[in-house]
């Protein structure tokens, strides 16, 4: 099942992150940013078991579900650059960009703010006929908001078509899920709602697509909500300048051993693609986000006499 | 006295109350090991131990925990990240806290601080550049401050631990690295309530409270080489809200200009207005608000510097209210476009 494309997807991207970290210690971004280095396989996952008419809602740390939703990384620069040509016209930022033409229905900045939207999207679903399912992503510290319990409750009392997507990355913010949770396996958490739970392997980009398809299945036939917890470690701070104080020695080099693009491409090999071919997909993706990022950074800035519009009707 | 900057003096603050009233805590996310993400609270943890611990990401149960345990004779302090997080819990202030004393006769208190900071800074999204102080100071039982200096920081928040009431004192983000000064940490600790007189001058009374204070500060002192005089009064508490020393000044200037950074519709510079109309104080000029248009904060650092006050904003505002003795109330053109 895995493939080049694949690998070329995850590539984009990793480089997409790193190339923000770049902007952002040049100064070029400015504000808080959220990089999802490592967590690639989880939005490349999801998003393929996902049509065009589905609804797509993630947090903050969600520049990697707008790529793999087919947002042009282009316009994510130019967003993140506050550029005129920006998803949003500059007016959303990193934190909480949306592209609706993409199904891609935003980043959100208050900690599972979007899980309750999510339904209403997968409530809508339920009378529009569209055959629409929603997937909303939040992080495992997500999973303690109140807003979260509400939204699961309230999604299965209805059998609404809606996929849960818990990125676990074992910490919410600067503190381990380990810690403020009595029982730290997340996915435990969906029997309560008498819904369907898998904990899957989120490095692993088979594994996603195989949970997310079967859930996304699930919810569009009728079937209700699921929970899927992808395991997974994040290669990068919390934010862009955190000093990772809070991580044991050692911890981020062994993730390292784990990551995707690496797992992915031994795979690929494993299966008889040559090492060239995965070397080839990401020089690739190098090469689409680098002319990206240059077309972004020659837009024009965001217009400030525009500032007053999109308010109201 | 040591030289210390906000954050520090937050620190410091808290490190006494921590010290002295065996009945405080101090929790929320990751304020404890991490010591804060603006590491406001470091070192609480190591010192005082288990007193200091970090939570869950779940504001509702904070905040609510906070009112139980204040209930049952503990001091209670709180941190919630950023201001708007607070409205994720926002009933358990509103609804909750609020009403402990007035519906018990007074049988019960829930003596709880609430920390949390505001503000826009660059390149912040919409959801985390609000400035919700109106929303709270509209509530009664609930105390509001806005400290805007070091040793503001440090007496504001030990006024607000030992007072039996609800507290919410919101820090400015921006702040926190600001510059050191001395600050004096042994004084008494004062009762709620008071202002500070910033500037002194003949003209315009100009009132204002958390990091804007600054911007307005070097507004006045840019006028003054124009002749122009700010009265600049900060108000350090907008519950209780120092209306006498508005009073005083607008009667000497007969002329007000509030400066917040908060949405001008419905922010409190309109009961501050409100306040000086009621008065029956005839002014010169027209009274008016300078803030944030009634917009979202936009993340792009071009288009929020456009719209938030800034020193230029505020002293342009004080020429066009000097220059006429008719401006219309929007005269400066920075508020509300109304339609
Ligand atoms: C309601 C709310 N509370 C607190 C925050 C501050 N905050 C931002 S990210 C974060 C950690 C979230 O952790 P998790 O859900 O595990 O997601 P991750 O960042 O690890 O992807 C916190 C506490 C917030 N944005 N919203």
């Amino acid at each position: 099942m895995t493939s080049l494309a694949e690998l070329e997807e995850l590539c984009r991207i990793r480089i997409f992150e790193e190339q923000v970290r770049e902007l952002a210690l040049e100064r070029e971004v400015i504000g808080s940013v959220h990089l999802c280095i490592g967590q690639e396989a989880i939005p490349v996952g999801v998003c393929a078991a996902l049509e065009p008419r589905d609804a797509l809602f993630a947090t903050y740390r969600g520049h990697g579900w707008a790529l793999a939703r087919g947002v042009p990384p282009e316009e994510l620069f130019a967003e993140l650059l506050g550029r005129a040509t920006g998803t949003n016209g500059g007016r959303g930022g990193s934190a909480y960009l949306s592209s609706a033409r993409h199904g891609f229905y935003g980043e959100n900045s208050i900690v599972a703010g979007s899980a309750p939207i999510a339904v209403g999207a997968a409530l809508a679903a339920k009378f529009d006929g569209s055959g629409r399912v929603s997937v909303v992503c939040v992080g495992d510290g997500a999973l303690n908001q109140g807003a979260m319990h509400e939204a699961m409750n309230f999604a299965s009392a209805f059998a609404l078509p809606i996929v849960f997507v818990c990125e676990n990355n074992l910490y919410s913010e600067l503190t381990p899920i380990a810690a403020m949770v009595a029982d730290p396996e997340l996915w435990h958490r969906a029997a309560a709602y008498a819904m369907p739970g898998v904990r899957v392997d989120g490095n692993d980009v088979d594994a996603v697509r195989a949970a997310a398809r079967d859930a996304v299945q699930r919810a569009r036939s009728g079937g209700g909500p699921s929970l899927i917890e992808a395991m997974t470690e994040r290669l990068a701070g919390h934010y862009i300048g955190d000093v990772e104080q809070y991580r044991p020695a050692g911890e981020v080099d062994r993730a390292r051993e784990r990551e995707p693009i690496g797992r992915l491409t031994s795979q690929l090999v494993a299966s008889g693609v040559a090492p060239q071919h995965c070397e080839a997909a990401s020089q690739r993706a190098a090469a689409t986000i680098e002319r990206a990022r240059a077309a972004a950074l020659h837009a024009p800035a965001a217009d400030v006499s525009l500032v007053r519009e999109h308010l109201y009707a | 006295m040591p030289e210390l900057n906000y954050a520090e003096a937050v620190n410091a603050a808290l490190r006494r109350a921590l010290a002295e009233w065996p009945e405080t805590l101090l929790y929320g996310e990751d304020v404890a090991k991490p010591g804060g993400v603006f590491g406001v609270t470091r070192r609480l943890y190591r010192e005082f131990g288990e007193r200091v611990f970090d939570t869950p990401i779940s504001e509702s149960a904070i905040i609510g925990s906070a009112v139980g345990a204040a209930m049952m004779g503990r001091r209670p302090i709180v941190e919630i990240m950023w201001v708007d997080f607070t409205l994720v819990g926002l009933d358990q202030v509103i609804n909750q806290a609020a009403n402990v004393r007035y519906v018990s006769q007074g049988a019960l208190t829930a003596p709880l601080t609430i920390r949390t900071q505001q503000g826009a800074v660059p390149g912040s999204c919409a959801q985390h550049s609000q400035s919700l102080e109106a929303l709270f100071a509209h509530v009664p039982g609930i105390r509001v401050a806005l400290p805007s200096t070091p040793q503001d920081a440090y007496d504001v928040l030990l006024s607000a631990i030992a007072c039996d009431d609800p507290t919410v004192v919101i820090e400015a983000r921006a702040l926190y690295n600001g510059p050191r000064e001395n600050v004096e940490l042994d004084g008494p600790i004062a009762a709620v309530g008071g202002s500070r007189h910033r500037h002194r001058g003949e003209d315009i009374t100009v009132l204002t409270w958390g990091a804007q204070t600054h911007n307005v500060v070097a507004a006045a002192a840019e006028l003054d080489a124009e002749q122009i005089g700010l009265d600049v009064i900060e108000a350090v508490w907008l519950n209780p809200f120092d209306t006498p020393a508005v009073l005083d000044s607008v009667a000497r200037t007969g002329r007000l200009m509030v400066v917040h950074e908060a949405n001008v519709t419905g922010g409190f510079g309109a009961e501050v207005l409100a306040r000086v109309a009621e008065s029956g104080i005839s002014l010169r000029s027209p009274a008016c608000r300078v803030g944030l248009p009634d917009l979202r904060v936009p993340a792009a650092p071009g288009l929020s510097s456009a719209v938030l006050p800034s020193a230029s904003s505020v002293a342009a505002a004080a020429r066009t209210i000097i220059g006429s003795e008719s401006v219309p109330w929007n005269a400066a053109g920075q508020y509300y476009d109304a339609r």
